[in-house]
């Protein structure tokens, strides 16, 4: 099948193609769904060595002005104020429900400067969004999103990868913080950051300039060989945040669920003064959650897939936010709203898989965690 | 390029079947696990169930997908390849092989005329793919 002209492509479309991606429309963008090597060893490569994912699709928003924290601290529920200059926050952009408009990523650069990196598929919403929002404040929005590539290389092996193509000393990149420098001679943005549940690097770079670091960390990657680093599609991005238990926008968030319900009260700082959103939030957590995320696997033959129904006790409570084989772990896995009372670890509970009521059971989360080296 | 045996028929919705007397050999195509990616589950009936032409009769699912498999020609299982259960990988591996899923007694073993032969089916694959 060919691609409608209308689907939006990353600078890296004719790389991905050239390199065998299989194609596919992702919200309006055309992205690779996997390379030759095929998901299962994508992934397993990026928790053993490394991967190579075009995440240059997110969109970016710069934030600069005065009033640039204040405003954002007031779109957001995380606590931008506890931001120094070279950090990395995750946050949410939140309606007035508490529900949740995206998930996004806050850079400080400086007291007046921030940069916002959202969702491919939410960039337009959550540009009108903060643009509609603006009260008056002093900064000075842009919509940068088709300036930047952005290439995330993650795996044991990213650091050690990226580190022969910079002479910004990586090591002392502490995890969700970021150093402007230069990779292969462009100037980047290199943030210790991913969604694989791996040690690695978000490099954001002008994005004339994606096929030059694009094909530089692949040949410094030794890609080709048995260790070196292999190029990833969206199958892989997925599969690893899963198993990472990371949620994903339109799936485990959006606008009808809240970020209590999500189990992200870690990023809703109830106490950092007024944020959209934080009224219902508050007394949400006042009274307790009617439906809560969990984590599961399934224990018979069976493999869940996103919107299935859950059963407990026969009854049909929940649905499937995210359902799929989990490669490195080799288990069938899934997130799920239940009711807040069956959200426990050890609950028995059955997935609708076409029909057939197949056993699970809710356990904790993540799934999958890397062992950490000191000091990382 | 996808291999297709030139002994084989074919159906539409890429599964392939082996003529073995009033039995048939039946499973997907190279091509079709081309398309699929790493098969993880194979789900397949019992022996003694019947099926019509053209009906599902299992499932094959990838990491990231669920595609169900139709029998080309109606008629009894007499037969099942249990080793899928824990060997789905060789459906990639070795499709028109290993991997055979059913072997269907043909309730009508005329069924087989209507379906395509090698040279069709590659012809077939080529329109999917524009």
């Amino acid at each position: 099948m060919s691609a409608a002209p209308a689907l939006k492509q990353t600078p890296l479309n004719g790389a991905h193609r050239r390199m065998g991606g299989r194609m596919v429309d992702f919200g309006g963008w055309d992205m690779p769904v996997q390379y030759p090597a095929g998901t299962v060893e994508e992934h397993l490569r990026t928790r053993t060595r490394a991967g190579l994912f075009d995440v240059s699709h997110m969109g970016e928003i710069d934030v600069r002005g005065p009033d640039a924290i204040a405003f954002i601290n007031r779109l957001t529920s995380n606590d931008v104020t506890k931001l120094v200059d070279g950090q990395a926050q995750y946050s949410a952009l939140t309606t007035p429900e508490g529900t949740v408009i995206d998930d996004l990523l806050v850079y400080r650069f400086g007291p007046e400067r921030l940069l916002l990196v959202v969702n491919a598929s939410t960039t337009e919403k959550d540009w009108e969004w903060v643009k509609s929002h603006h009260e008056g404040e002093s900064v000075e929005l842009r919509n940068v999103s088709a300036d930047y590539c952005q290439l995330a290389l993650q795996g044991p092996d990213a650091l050690r990868i990226l580190q022969t193509l910079t002479t910004t000393p990586l090591e002392e990149i502490k995890y969700y913080h970021f150093s402007e420098g230069e990779v292969d001679g462009v100037p980047a943005i290199i943030s210790r950051t991913g969604y694989t549940g791996e040690d690695g690097f978000e490099v954001y770079a002008a994005a004339e300039k994606a096929e030059q670091l694009w094909d530089r960390i692949l040949d410094v990657g030794k890609t080709g060989t048995p260790e070196g680093v292999l190029p990833c599609g969206l199958a892989a991005r997925n599969t690893l945040r899963l198993e990472a238990g990371m949620s994903l926008y339109g799936h485990e968030i959006n606008e009808e669920t809240t970020l209590l319900e999500a189990n992200l009260g870690w990023i809703c700082k109830l106490n950092k003064g007024d944020f959209i959103g934080r009224e219902p939030l508050a007394r949400q957590k006042e009274e307790g959650v009617r439906q809560r995320l969990v984590g599961f696997e399934m224990t018979e033959r069976g493999i869940a897939r996103d919107d299935q129904e859950v059963l407990i006790n026969g009854e049909r409570v929940g649905r499937v936010t995210s359902g799929s084989p989990a490669p490195y772990l080799k288990k069938n896995i899934g997130m799920a709203y239940v009711p807040a009372e069956f959200a426990n670890e050890g609950q028995q509970i059955q997935v609708d898989v076409r029909g057939r009521a197949v056993g699970a059971q809710i356990v904790k989360t993540p799934f999958y965690k890397r062992e950490k080296k000191s000091g990382v | 390029m996808a291999n297709v045996p030139e002994d084989l028929h074919y159906s539409k919705d890429h599964e392939w079947i082996r003529v073995e007397g009033d039995v048939g050999a039946i499973g997907i195509t190279d091509y079709a696990q081309n398309s699929l990616g790493d098969v993880v589950y194979v789900e397949l009936p019992k022996v003694g169930e019947s099926f019509e032409a053209h009906e599902s009769f299992g499932s094959v699912e990838s990491v990231k997908a669920v595609s169900e498999i139709f029998t080309p020609v109606g008629g009894e299982i007499v037969e099942v390849n249990e080793s899928l259960q824990d060997e789905p990988e060789k459906v990639n591996t070795d499709p028109y092989g290993d991997a055979w899923m059913i072997r269907i007694r043909m309730k009508n073993p005329g069924e087989v005329d209507s379906l395509l032969n090698a040279a069709e089916y590659e012809d077939f694959t080529k329109t999917e793919e524009e």
